[in-house]
């Protein structure tokens, strides 16, 4: 500076907020900017017009030069060859013909309105889960409804689902009353053991005798003849629900002081997740026949959802853990210089944050989870595409193959885009630190 | 450091020093693994008394507080709050922790919750207070630092003056018997700092009994009954502001007051 003129300055007035400038707009100036803002781009975007167009002349004409009526593959291809002159397009007939197959198995065609009405009654029971502002009530129908999917998809008498039902409401009301009587870890403890007497030795009898003076049922279907989507489902629906609880709790007991609980849990999540999903099916389904004892007989869909279960707890349980540690230490000292024990510091201040920032982990596990449950077709059960090769085993459709994937990955896709896209509104929803 | 943050008198009518004990820290020990942090800590604090820790960073003032609610274990000596003493008995802990609130250097509220959950929850869950009624303390609490318009917004909505506000507020309505303060200033901007200073003044003197691990002299001064210098985790020198500020007596604490008020 050579004078103090210019250092001297004061601000009289301040100045207002304006708008940016405005500048040319439109999809001319997107498009110049975006495809061709230079000769490398130009050419990219030549090429990927030249690529998308091979892709879309090949697609398009299999998708919608296509026969949807035939008995057999070599029909298919006549009535092709008559109508469009190759044989190129796609044979959705064998959908038209097995579709049911392909969402029902063998289940009995007069029954189909039974897994029909659990799976929309799925959607009531899972609504105020997903949404808070459904009614709390609905949460009732929430509890229930695995017992009665139970009851609907495998029928037989009513009194069955109702006794293993039982068995939570005595374990809830075995811990009201020890806890007043006997302190709260007896009722603890209690809560576990007195169900646990009842399903081996008290619900049998009773549920036998309610059958007997009062026959209320539905015609049983053996697992055997559940398949398809709806087998995927079941394993799916029953793999998520319970490998979120079981998931919470070995992320929990991992960061525990209590060395023997840390101990059990680090053992069984490195256990699990070093050891091919696969292996453990087989396990399932072979050597879980040869320990147990002989007249302990799982069906094979229990005894499959039983390890797809602990093997996507294991992963929820290290997601989970990421949460937790993401969480700055300063909020478990804040819960704890306010005096919150460490079952409500958990529940009101830890998990809540850590599980929101463990959405996307969650969900894709959920994602993995569901889509894993095509491997039980390695155990003999029939999922989906389990029936694309009983399809392709019937001399008719020999050499089927893309439209029968095409199908199964369009429905698979449906659900796990939807799930996808509910953990995206989920994490919107939960955000808190916008201004 | 920031005299002028205070540009107030306080007004001393109220802050009482009874002869009732509500801290008593006898030869308390910690290490942290081999490190010793804390060496032969004899401290004993009366109800209503206002004290002032300061220190160089590591000298272990923060680990003091944070060991008399239990943030901290002490591996040695004995720790008194109100009569009770701190062991690994979980129940006492829990006790003493909701007598005894807590500031942090970074607020600690917790984002997920709005402003007034923020400050009902402890008095809900511990406390057992109805909803309606914690509703009605934390709108008083929140009124009295002066930001009860913000209840329903959510932390991260909030500046860091407010949100340390806040987390005094959320402290009170728990009716702490103490009050320990964590550098409650260190992490604002020096516009925010008198504000904080502001509402721990009146807290001082409506009486409070609180400890206070500060680099705020200004505040130290005005406050303060006593101020407690810390190195090398031992209590160097304590003495009335007065004496400490204008006569300290170790070469320690005259090189700490000529870095931290020298300039």
């Amino acid at each position: 500076m050579t004078s103090s003129q210019h250092a001297s300055y004061v601000r009289t007035e301040m100045l207002p907020e304006s708008p940016p400038p405005l500048t040319e707009s439109g999809i001319v100036k997107w498009v110049k900017e975006n495809l061709f803002s230079g000769w490398i781009n130009s050419l990219l975007t030549v090429v990927s017009l030249y690529v998308i167009y091979v892709c879309l002349s090949h697609i398009i004409p299999w998708v919608f030069q296509s026969v949807w009526n035939a008995g057999s593959l070599t029909e298919c291809r006549e009535i092709a060859q008559e109508a469009y002159g190759h044989t190129h397009g796609a044979c959705w007939a064998v959908i038209k013909e097995r579709w049911h197959q392909l969402l029902f198995g063998f289940y009995p065609q007069d029954l189909y309105w039974r897994p029909i009405l659990a799976f929309l009654l799925m959607f009531v029971a899972l609504a105020p889960i997903l949404f808070d502002r459904v009614p709390r009530k609905l949460l009732f129908f929430t509890a229930i409804y695995p017992f009665l999917m139970i009851w609907l998809c495998w029928g037989g008498s009513i009194w069955g689902p109702v006794c293993a039902a039982l068995g939570f409401v005595i374990g809830y009301f075995t811990l009201i009353t020890l806890e007043k009587v006997a302190g709260s870890l007896i009722a603890i403890i209690g809560m576990f053991v007195v169900p646990v007497m009842w399903w081996l030795y008290l619900s049998g009898p009773v549920s036998e005798m309610l059958t007997s003076t009062l026959p209320i049922g539905l015609q049983a279907v053996g697992s055997k003849d559940i398949g398809g989507f709806m087998l995927s489902f079941i394993i799916g629906l029953s793999g998520i629900a319970l490998s979120f609880p079981i998931g919470l709790l070995l992320a929990l007991g991992r960061q525990s002081n209590l060395f023997i609980v840390k101990s059990i849990c680090v053992g069984f999540i490195e256990f699990i997740r070093g050891v091919p999903l696969i292996t453990l099916l087989f396990v399932a389904s072979l050597l879980l026949g040869y320990f147990l004892p002989k007249e302990v007989t799982f069906d094979l869909i229990v005894r499959v959802i039983i390890l797809v279960t602990l093997f996507a707890a294991a992963y929820m349980a290290e997601v989970i853990r990421g949460g937790l540690a993401a969480l700055p230490r300063g909020q478990y000292e804040a819960a704890d210089a306010l005096g919150l024990d460490y079952w409500k510091s958990m529940r009101l201040i830890i998990l809540p944050q850590a599980l929101k920032i463990s959405i996307p982990g969650i969900v894709s596990t959920f994602i993995g989870l569901f889509k894993d449950t095509v491997l039980v077709v390695f155990v003999g059960l029939q999922d989906p595409i389990g029936f694309s090769n009983l399809i392709r085993a019937a001399t008719e459709w020999n050499g089927i193959y893309w439209e029968l994937f095409v199908f199964i990955g369009a429905c698979f896709f449906v659900c796990c885009f939807s799930m996808s896209r509910y953990s995206m509104y989920l994490e919107r929803k939960l955000q808190t630190d916008h201004r | 450091m920031s005299d002028l943050a205070i540009d107030r008198e306080v007004d001393r009518s109220n802050m009482q020093i009874s002869d009732e004990v509500a801290i008593q820290i006898t030869d308390m020990n910690k290490w942290y693994g081999s490190f010793h942090v804390l060496r032969d800590i004899n401290l004993t604090v009366n109800r209503g008394e206002r004290i002032v820790i300061c220190g160089p960073s590591g000298s272990g003032k923060s680990t003091l507080i944070r060991c008399i609610n239990r943030l901290e274990e002490h591996q040695k000596g004995q720790i008194i709050v109100d009569g009770t003493e701190l062991t690994s008995d979980l129940k006492n802990i829990d006790k003493i922790r909701s007598e005894v609130g807590m500031c942090f250097q970074h607020f600690n509220l917790f984002p997920h919750l709005t402003i007034l959950e923020n400050c009902t929850l402890a008095p809900i869950w511990v406390r057992k207070t109805p909803k309606k009624e914690a509703e009605e303390v934390a709108m008083h609490f929140l009124e009295k630092v002066k930001i009860p318009e913000q209840a329903l917004k959510y932390p991260g909505q909030l500046s860091g003056g407010q949100q340390q506000r806040v987390a005094i507020a959320r402290s009170l309505c728990m009716k702490p018997r103490i009050m320990l303060f964590d550098e409650p200033t260190s992490a604002l901007d020096p516009e925010m700092i008198a504000e904080v200073l502001d509402t721990m003044i009146e807290l001082a003197e409506e009486g409070m009994t609180m400890l206070c691990v500060t680099h705020e002299m200004g505040f130290a001064r005005k406050v303060a009954n006593r101020v407690i210098f810390m190195d090398a985790g031992q209590i160097v020198e304590q003495n009335e502001p007065e004496e400490f500020f204008n006569n300290p007596q170790s070469d320690r604490t005259k090189l700490f007051l000529s870095q931290i008020l020298g300039h």
